[in-house]
């Protein structure tokens, strides 16, 4: 759910990372936060385990600048991938306004992203969501390692729609802020056409 | 779909302000602080130093997003107020007009009895602040920022 602050003349949104265990949630995050000016960025809270997996979720707050005098922010939140985790990434969709789905690019991984964007489905749809109807983008992640799958075939597998989507390397930072741009935009664009 | 907005103008924003200035002057908190249920900060008054209100504002969001789950789970309706006791500090964090969490940061200097009471009685009135403000989102719709923007505007954003 977006906010608008006419005080501070503000605009911040909400956008979720989602995906897979491991799929690279968590650092396209800390890619984005390192690689962002101070100025344009708050902390990062990250509520992981003692073994760094993501427990409850990350955040980051960024400034994208102006746009007609409001200063615009972007809540950027990813959900624990681990499949045990459903009950806090039900938590974490709420108020979400656009979505980042991180697909792991590896042979091995495929069932787990289909699994992920089935998941990802029903909890948008107990929220009174529609994925279909919410600015959403795709990332397929991990195109540095040696067995992935071909972006031709993780695009037929998990882009039926022909979202717009990005081949990334989220430990190498390609793909990063092409994905996070992507996404702002829509929800701008998104909130553009409600407004 | 056009997603749902939180629209806060400068006069709700100052009357809930005072409702925080006069709920930190009627406890003796150190800070009472007010964020919306997903994360957003929205208010406060009192001392706020030393701690960052956008980290609080999505990690209370998040603490009550879990309690309101553990209430689901065990057939309650919702945990309206959640305690954290601390050796020097402590929060209550009270839902209010299912949209917001009001947040009320104190020490020794108070007790949580008073300050439940005097939040119980600050909790009408928000209430009633928060129904104005969607009275107002709901009419005032065509006038938000986002029916100005234009395409170029979004383009320049990313320009850099």
């Amino acid at each position: 759910m977006s906010f608008i602050n006419y005080s501070s003349r503000e605009i911040n949104c909400k956008i979720v990372y989602y995906g897979p265990g491991l799929c690279g949630k968590t650092t396209n995050l800390q890619y984005i936060y390192a690689k962002t000016n101070p100025e344009a960025k708050g902390k990062m809270v990250s509520l992981a385990t003692e073994t760094e997996r993501t427990l409850f979720f990350d955040f980051l707050p960024l400034s994208l600048g102006e746009i007609r005098g409001f200063k615009t922010r972007f809540h950027l939140y990813t959900v624990p991938g681990q499949v045990f985790y459903d009950a806090s990434r039900k938590l974490i969709l709420k108020g979400v306004d656009g979505v980042v789905f991180v697909a792991d690019s590896q042979i091995e991984r495929m069932d787990a992203n289909l699994e992920s964007l089935d998941n990802l489905t029903e909890n948008l749809t107990e929220q009174g969501y529609k994925l279909e109807e919410l600015p959403f983008v795709i990332q397929y992640n991990k195109q540095d390692l040696p067995q992935v799958l071909p972006i031709a075939e993780l695009r037929q597998a998990l882009n039926p729609r022909g979202v717009p989507d990005f081949a990334a390397s989220a430990k190498e930072g390609t793909g990063v802020f092409d994905t996070l741009k992507a996404i702002a935009k829509q929800v701008l664009v998104e909130l553009k056409k409600g407004g | 779909m056009s997603t749902p907005q939180l629209v806060l103008y400068e006069q709700e924003l100052s009357r809930l302000a005072a409702v925080c200035a006069s709920l930190q002057a009627g406890t003796d908190a150190r800070a009472v602080i007010l964020v919306d249920k997903n994360g957003q900060f929205i208010a406060s008054h009192g001392d706020v130093t030393g701690f960052d209100t956008t980290s609080l504002a999505s990690l209370t969001a998040g603490n009550m997003a879990s309690t309101q789950g553990l209430a689901k789970l065990i057939g309650e309706a919702e945990f309206p107020s959640v305690f954290h006791e601390g050796k020097n500090e402590s929060l209550l964090l009270s839902v209010v007009a299912s949209q917001a969490i009001l947040v009320v940061m104190f020490d020794q200097r108070t007790t949580l009895g008073l300050v439940r009471l005097r939040v119980k009685k600050a909790k009408p009135v928000l209430d009633s602040i928060f129904e104005a403000i969607d009275k107002k989102a709901s009419m005032g719709r065509a006038q938000t920022p986002f029916a100005q923007i234009t395409d170029d505007d979004i383009d320049n954003l990313f320009g850099r």
